[in-house]
């Protein structure tokens, strides 16, 4: 393969290592937020056996992006996480606190045992979409960095306005997303539950959408010039637009499962215009000289050769179990003595 | 403390704590295979239960494991920004790998080990069984193989200069296959096996010395000595022969695991002792020559000093040696204590051996301390070097993470996983005193697979 085409190729696949992470851990964060709105016990199970077989697998996206991302981008790796110190530490311990609630809620039956852990399960998913988005606001605007690509500012630099409403938007967008994905998980008195929170959720949401767009037309110009320089490239927000459209369409014709298609296609075109709005930077800075690009951060051909060897090699038999087992799960959740 | 030192020292705190859960996963899954192979081929019921209890033994570990792993992937870019900028071409290739390789495998199968008995038919459910065990002996292979690149590094060269110099990837064969890679992952995952084995014969011991569950212990307790004869066995060779490579690859770290000061020939080795590293002196009996001929099979051949190297560049003598030596002595004990009771089993007195089991019931801490101590002895071995050799561990650090900062994330670190640990035991113990469900002995034999 043509050596300049390498960086061009990881950014692109990873990007699509987030992407998957975001549709899939999409939704199970969603359920997190979601999940102390489950009146019984017998409806946080549910809600928990919903995502128990595939939560612990769609994580695994977020670890793979993160090493592509050290692997194929080393410096952004480098900048990113130590700029955003204490945001990533905190981002980590919601982790924790998730998978480990997550597995332990179950264990014991004391309501004051499972409380705890359905709160740490709701507080932890709601923060890491938060902290996700605040981070990627943040990566989006532009950040201070030094020669050495080093972050020059400090914690509560990073929650300036505009990553705080993508944070938000982030959070109400996989809360969306988590809605859907219990409609169709859900059946009887708990299905009729879950069906009451979608249009609230579609409306914070699409409120959320139009107020980010807005203020990146507003504050981020650098992301809208892309598309102004190749105006073919409108399909883009015109299909996310349409895909947003999709979803309270489908809903009203009773279609959960094409709802949910929609909503993953709403996560894929944010990210693809995410992608090109920074393309070809993987990092803004303020200083545009010091932003990080898939031509300064890359890793060497050698390096990213292998490397797609790998993703070649492992990608296939990934998307082989993955849907596997994605069907062996299919259907209505039951409980059972398997369950959590 | 500075921001070095507390990034060193939230490193080995995550990483310790982090690595009670995967030699548990690796080993505990090995025995899962057997006893899963053991019910498909027999159709009994029994190994049917047996397996089902273990598999959930299985589940609290392994959860624990990946809510703690996740930490470690990140705590390169949090802590070790310049190490990360400098290795990531070569380094970051082999955690990519472990992430499509060993991750996805073990994450999607687990989903099934877990939650499919009813939803597959078992042969479907032993194949599940058999990725989660190889999926975790993958996650081994390239975590080894991305230690062993900077304990022992190949395949690379240096570009640029100053802030700008990285190493670069030249033969990613030779990056895997580094001298010492072979070596340290056929020790690293014998020291697995006997976690994961000395945790069923732990428990099933615990259950024939209060006779409870007696079939269901005993048949697990088989499994278990098989294993753990294997692994302790193995881990005596694999240690010889990682010690022997140190001869050659890392000098320094084998002179201080045994304390070696002047390079003069021959080399004694030390049963125990403490080391005075003012006087250059180790205190303690010693086997004349016995070191030289484990090395050089000659009793008289000289191994290197640390007389011999530059005083910045040593490691932390003491803390190596008496590491190493714990460890070993640890190794011999397990070694002992497996063999004893394979003996006892073909005379066929074991199960009435009280001694014997009640020696087993707190031996599950040996291999963990063992395992504890091998990671010290090959880091602390490895200073004051982040890449031996190459990068300093001082220059490895994040140049912009305030010491406050690092004070900050080490405290909470430290909460969080003292609580998890306290939640781990106290969930295992209630599993243990559960013990297999009646219900799980009630799907019956052969008609389950055929």
């Amino acid at each position: 393969m043509d050596v300049s085409a390498l960086p061009l190729l990881w950014y692109l696949l990873v990007g699509l290592l987030f992407a998957g992470y975001a549709v899939l851990d999409g939704f199970d964060l969603g359920v997190g937020t979601l999940h102390l709105l489950g009146r019984t016990d017998e409806q946080r199970r549910i809600f928990l056996n919903a995502i128990g077989p595939v939560w612990d697998g769609n994580e695994v996206w977020l670890v793979v992006a993160g090493g592509a991302l050290f692997a194929a981008f080393p410096p952004v790796y480098a900048t990113v996480f130590s700029g955003f110190y204490l945001a990533l530490i905190l981002l980590l311990f919601a982790l924790i606190f998730r998978a480990v609630a997550i597995e332990f809620r179950s264990k014991e039956p004391g309501r004051t045992w499972r409380q705890t852990w359905d709160v740490s399960f709701s507080v932890a998913s709601t923060t890491a979409a938060l902290l996700m988005g605040v981070a990627l606001g943040n990566v989006i605007a532009g950040i201070p960095l030094d020669v050495a690509g080093d972050y020059t500012g400090s914690f509560f630099d990073l929650l300036n306005p505009y990553s705080l409403i993508v944070g938000a938007t982030t959070v109400a967008l996989f809360t969306m997303h988590g809605t859907i994905y219990l409609t169709l998980r859900t059946e009887g008195a708990t299905q009729a539950l879950v069906a009451r929170w979608i249009r609230p959720a579609i409306l914070t949401f699409v409120t959320l959408y139009a107020t980010t767009t807005l203020a990146t037309l507003l504050f981020v110009p650098h992301m809208i010039a892309p598309f102004a320089a190749r105006p073919p490239l409108a399909v883009v927000p015109l299909g996310t637009f349409g895909a947003v459209l999709g979803i309270p369409l489908a809903v009203r014709h009773g279609r959960p499962g094409t709802a949910f298609v929609a909503s993953c296609l709403t996560i894929l075109g944010l990210w693809a215009l995410v992608g090109i709005g920074m393309f070809p930077r993987l990092v803004v800075a303020t200083d545009p000289v010091l932003s990080l690009t898939l031509h300064n951060a890359a890793s060497s051909p050698g390096t990213l050769r292998t490397m797609t060897i790998i993703a070649a090699i492992g990608g296939p038999l990934v998307a082989a179990y993955t849907v596997g087992i994605y069907w062996v799960f299919r259907g209505k959740v039951r409980l059972d003595h398997m369950s959590y | 403390m500075d921001a070095v030192d507390l990034s060193r020292l939230q490193f080995g705190l995550t990483i310790a704590f982090h690595y009670i859960y995967p030699p548990f996963s690796i080993g505990l899954g090995l025995c899962l295979v057997i006893m899963e192979a053991l019910y498909l081929r027999s159709g009994e019921a029994l190994y049917q239960q047996v397996t089902r209890f273990w598999v959930r033994v299985f589940g609290l570990t392994f959860a624990i494991g990946v809510a703690t792993g996740i930490v470690m992937e990140f705590q390169f870019g949090t802590n070790w920004a310049a190490y990360s900028r400098f290795v990531g071409d070569v380094f970051g290739s082999a955690l990519a790998a472990e992430g499509i390789f060993a991750f996805f495998l073990e994450s999607g199968f687990l989903a099934l080990l877990l939650f499919g008995w009813e939803r597959v038919r078992p042969r479907t459910h032993f194949l599940a069984t058999v990725m989660v065990c190889l999926g975790a002996h993958f996650s081994a292979v390239w975590i080894i193989v991305a230690n062993s690149w900077m304990q022992t590094p190949a395949g690379f060269r240096i570009v640029g200069e100053g802030l700008a110099a990285r190493a670069e990837t030249t033969d990613f064969w030779q990056v895997v296959f580094n001298p010492s890679t072979l070596d340290r992952l056929s020790h690293t995952l014998a020291g697995a096996w006997q976690a994961g084995a000395f945790l069923v014969l732990s428990i099933s011991a615990w259950y024939i010395l209060k006779g409870r569950h007696l079939e269901f212990a005993k048949a697990s307790f088989r499994i278990g000595l098989a294993v753990a004869v294997v692994a302790t066995i193995a881990s005596a060779l694999t240690g010889d022969s990682s010690a022997r490579t140190l001869a050659t690859t890392q000098p320094p770290k084998l002179a201080a695991m045994e304390g070696v000061f002047p390079t003069s020939a021959p080399a004694g080795l030390h049963l125990f002792g403490w080391v005075d590293t003012e006087a250059r002196r180790v205190h303690g009996p010693e086997i004349p020559g016995m070191l030289s001929w484990l090395v050089h099979f000659d009793a008289t051949a000289p191994i290197v000093g640390l007389d011999a190297i530059p005083r910045e560049d040593w490691p932390p003598v003491q803390r190596v040696f008496q590491a190493f030596h714990l460890m070993v002595a640890l190794g011999f004990v397990l070694l002992a204590l497996a063999l004893t009771a394979l003996f006892l089993l073909w005379r066929g007195t074991l199960f009435s051996t009280r001694w014997l089991l009640r020696l087993f019931v707190p031996a599950v801490v040996a291999p963990q301390l063992a395992n504890q101590l091998g990671w010290m002895v090959a880091e602390f071995g490895r200073q004051p070097w982040i890449v031996y050799g190459v990068m300093r561990t001082a220059h490895g650090v994040s140049p912009r993470v305030s010491a406050a900062e690092v004070w900050i994330s080490v405290v909470l670190f430290t909460i969080i996983y003292l609580l998890l640990f306290v939640l781990f035991i106290y969930l295992l113990d209630k599993k243990i005193r559960h013990g297999p469900l009646p219900e799980d002995l009630v799907v019956t034999g052969r008609r389950a697979w055929t």
